[in-house]
């Protein structure tokens, strides 16, 4: 016997999954586009891993395999760890990734909906802060790359290590603009000599990598317009960055790359739209969404320019994270009726 | 046109309304048996003045009002009390409850109806007679009309609104009643206006009922009456008291408050026709509309005899293979009732026979994944998916923190929640939860304050002794008078320190929400307390791993 609304509006967890993936799909073929067939290997390669890893924890948790798995939440983490790695990952790498996401970060703390952090955040922090050397190995644009790789040449690269004789790695892969950026830093040369010396950087902001930025966007408005996302966090989150990146670059143009070029990055999309957006993680009350999203993206900008690690992004959603039962707490807007009680 | 407001919250289900909104309010009918609870009220049950074996006429009480918070109950036909007894009733707890039982003689034979002069009577000697004529409020509440139609309270009534919102998909018995009866209505509710001294009287009809919208704008000219009727949008829970004094006065009554707090007191549009009938026609309220409707062939509005038992509705209308149950009321605030025999009582607006097609099982409950989308649409825009995890985390003052007692229960978010929860489930069991620590601790509260009375009696009556004795000495030796005035005076003094801080202390621990409960809430709590078990067992169900 139930209390409880006897009728039901259509709509289900699976529905905002696959909405969500829906939403990465161009994304994903920008990223085909400019970077070659990696990354759909990977994409493919973690969702599986995604789904054997959570029946593997549902199973041992002894939780029903069907409604859980069919729940999809599992393959919107293994996309968005995917995503964030380098096309070109080696199948390994992944696994750790995935195992941390779904077996630490998801199930450990109680499986779904009851996660601190993002899982594929967590995966992304183990692999960066393990293997930073394979981190950072990013496929470089097909505009820039000596001879691309064919689907099965990626594929052999991935899960076997080789590439077609001939080819050495440097052919394949290349620093990200921002680990450009950062290396040059390091070698006290200035922004503006860095850029002058350097193929990856196209317009805005990377070569290829501004195009996959673009189509996150797009996605992401996609998203917001079905009302799968709030608009606090993303706006919160670019506005974060852009005004933190805008005073760094105003107080020093030699060191601080422009506001516009931090934005423009693959990974400030996608953490705007899909990754701080994550429900179970993020903070629920409109206001408390919009400090979650600022803080995530001044903590991008604070770790891009001053950590140890080429992106932020990660770690400052993951920080976020963490504050987000002080921000609810702090948050809660009035009740109905409350503004007039005496 | 009048301005009108947006509540906060709310969703448009499917309506479903006009498949029983066609046909006419199909008249009385007389069962072989009426089954009559004792409590169908808020408040304490009636007490029964009739005998097994008596013979009863129509509208003749059977049981009278047991205090302020109570009605009387009538006799719908006339006929026999063959039992006064437990009997399976109409209630989301499932547990039978006293009633008494009537073998119909199908002369339907009325007693002296008396009409009453209301212009010339006392106020008080009017709720009265309201309270000995069985009124209630008939939109679900069952809250006593005659405690209700008294503006004693602070700030006085301005605004008298009469709620024909009806915004629960399916049930039809309003609007069928304002079409049909628009005139009763507003004799009643020229009476209602006439105890509460309002003002001002509207007329909330939602806007997906336009003929009644008419019928009732043509009985106010008729009638001459200055009643507003105002048409709302159609969103549920418009016809929820707070939202149509939101929507037709821009009030927001406070938090933890009632509408009666900014001057508006809110009835029924049955409850106003059942007050012009018991008034004017000197008829106590022995029946109602009922809609019947869902899965049967012809569904349609019932006028209903209180007690006629749900299965003979589900006869006339229409029962159809592949009934599922039955629920009492609409589809987003009412309960399944145990079996069909339950009797129709007058918190009964729609019985809603179920079948798989209409009302399929719900998917497996998932855990809440935080995406807020129950935010907004609650009504109290409270936050239901914090209020979930203090229920189930049995965080119950965190829940009260988060004003717990502001959910009007709506099912809003349950209905919108993505992860299929039934949230509400949870809500209750949290409020009954409360409800019942709260009585425990007020029992272990009483049971402190007489061990220090004990204590200090002991302690009285040592020094009392010791007093006597000295005292005695003394008149050996003196003769002297045994206590002397300010002796006794002193002592009175300690005993009332002694209760004035046993007081003190029970009113610095009792929690904020439920210290000064009503009499009303009380006796909601007694009635709570039988479900608790019930739904206690409901709310420990989801999500455990299930066992192969
Ligand atoms: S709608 Fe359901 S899943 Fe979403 S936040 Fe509310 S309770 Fe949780
Ligand atoms: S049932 Fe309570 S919490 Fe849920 S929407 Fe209605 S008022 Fe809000």
């Amino acid at each position: 016997m139930t209390a409880s609304a006897h009728i039901l509006q259509k709509g289900s967890v699976t529905r905002v999954m696959l909405l969500v993936l829906a939403c990465l799909l161009p994304g994903v073929l920008a990223y085909v586009w400019q970077f070659g067939w990696g990354i759909v290997i990977n994409l493919a390669w973690a969702s599986i891993l995604a789904l054997a890893l959570e029946a593997l924890a549902l199973r041992l948790r002894s939780y029903p395999l069907k409604p859980f798995l069919a729940d999809g939440s599992a393959v919107v983490t293994a996309w968005l760890l995917a995503l964030s790695l380098p096309p070109l990952a080696p199948w390994w790498l992944t696994l750790v990734g995935m195992l941390f996401a779904i077996g630490v970060a998801k199930h450990l703390y109680g499986g779904l909906g009851q996660n601190i952090f993002n899982p594929a955040m967590i995966g992304f922090a183990v692999l960066i802060i393990s293997f930073p050397a394979q981190m950072t190995q990013w496929a470089a644009p097909l505009s820039l790359a000596a001879q691309p790789l064919t689907f099965g040449e990626s594929l052999g690269f991935i899960f076997g290590g080789g590439l077609p004789p001939g080819l050495g790695l440097d052919a394949v892969v290349s620093a990200t603009p921002l680990d450009t950026l950062r290396t040059g830093l390091l070698q006290q040369h200035t922004l503006h000599e860095i850029q002058a010396a350097s193929h990856v950087f196209g317009s805005v902001g990377g070569v290829g990598g501004e195009w996959v930025a673009a189509a996150y966007l797009a996605g992401g408005l996609i998203l917001w317009a079905l009302r799968i996302v709030p608009w606090q966090v993303p706006a919160a989150f670019l506005a974060g960055i852009w005004l933190t990146a805008g005073f760094l670059h105003w107080a020093d143009a030699g060191r601080y790359a422009a506001p516009w070029f931090q934005i423009a990055t693959p990974s400030a999309m996608l953490g705007a739209f899909f990754i701080a957006t994550d429900p179970v993680t993020g903070a629920t009350t409109p206001r408390g969404r919009l400090i979650f999203g600022l803080g995530a993206g001044f903590l991008t900008v604070i770790i891009r320019a001053f950590g140890g690690y080429p992106d932020g992004v990660a770690f400052a959603i993951l920080l976020m994270n963490l504050c987000v039962p002080l921000i609810d707490a702090y948050t809660q807007p009035p009740v109905f009726g409350a503004a007039k009680k005496k | 046109m009048m301005e009108l407001h947006r509540f906060p919250g709310g969703i448009h289900p499917d309506e479903q309304k006009a498949q029983s909104a066609a046909r006419p309010i199909h008249a009385a009918f007389v069962p072989k048996k009426l089954v009559v609870p004792l409590r169908q009220h808020i408040g304490q049950p009636a007490k029964p003045v009739v005998q097994v074996g008596e013979h009863v006429l129509k509208g003749q009480m059977i049981a009278e009002a047991d205090g302020y918070v109570s009605v009387a109950i009538h006799a719908p036909s006339s006929g026999t009390v063959t039992d006064i007894g437990l009997a399976a009733v109409p209630h989301p707890s499932g547990l039978p409850d006293l009633c008494i039982t009537i073998a119909t003689d199908g002369k339907d034979e009325w007693m002296a109806r008396t009409p009453v002069d209301w212009r010339n009577t006392d106020p008080a000697a009017l709720r009265g007679h309201v309270r000995d004529m069985g009124i209630v409020g008939l939109g679900g509440a069952v809250f006593p009309s005659s405690i209700k139609l008294d503006p004693a309270g602070n700030p006085p009534i301005h605004t008298l609104v009469l709620n024909g919102g009806e915004c629960e998909p399916w049930i039809t018995c309003d609007d069928r009643l304002m079409r049909e009866c628009a005139e009763d209505i507003l004799e009643g509710a020229r009476i209602m206006q006439h105890l509460l001294g309002a003002s001002r009287v509207i007329a909330g009809i939602e806007d997906n009922k336009p003929e009644a919208i008419a019928a009732m704008r043509a009985a106010a000219q008729k009638l001459g009456l200055a009643v507003e009727v105002a048409a709302m949008p159609t969103i549920y829970p418009g016809g929820g008291g707070k939202q149509i004094t939101k929507t037709l006065t821009g009030l927001d009554t406070p938090s933890g408050g009632r509408t009666t707090d900014v001057g508006v007191q809110v009835f029924n549009m049955g409850t106003s026709y059942a007050l012009a009938r018991a008034i004017l026609h000197g008829e106590p309220l022995i029946s109602r509309i009922v809609t019947v409707t869902g899965h049967v062939l012809r569904p349609q509005n019932y006028e209903v005899l209180i007690g006629t038992p749900m299965r003979e509705l589900l006869l006339r209308a229409g029962e159809r293979d592949g009934t599922t149950g039955i629920i009492m009321g609409g589809p987003m605030m009412g309960f399944d009732v145990p079996n069909p025999d339950v009797p129709v009582v007058k918190s009964t607006n729609c019985v809603l026979a179920k079948s798989a097609e209409l009302f399929p099982p719900k998917p497996r409950e998932l855990p809440c994944i935080r995406c807020t989308q129950c935010v907004p649409v609650c009504p109290a825009e409270l936050q239901p998916q914090q209020l979930y995890w203090f229920a189930r985390a049995k965080d119950l003052g965190k829940a009260q923190e988060y004003h717990l007692f502001d959910c009007i229960e709506c099912g809003c978010c349950s209905y919108v929640c993505p992860s299929h929860i039934p949230l509400v489930d949870y809500y209750r069991f949290a409020k009954s939860e409360i409800w019942a620590r709260e009585k425990e601790k007020r029992l272990a509260d009483t049971a402190r304050d007489r061990h220090e009375f004990r204590l200090f009696r002991q302690e009285r009556e040592k020094k009392e002794k010791a007093e006597r004795l000295a005292a005695k000495a003394q008149t050996k030796k003196a003769e002297a008078p045994v206590l002397s005035t300010p002796e006794q005076d002193a002592k009175q003094k300690l005993i009332q320190e002694a209760l004035a801080r046993a007081q003190a202390k029970k009113a610095a621990v009792s929690p904020k929400n439920v210290d000064n409960l009503s009499p009303v809430k009380q006796a909601e709590i007694a009635e709570i307390e039988a479900r608790r078990a019930k739904i206690r067992a409901i709310a420990k169900q989801p999500v455990e791993p299930e066992q192969p």
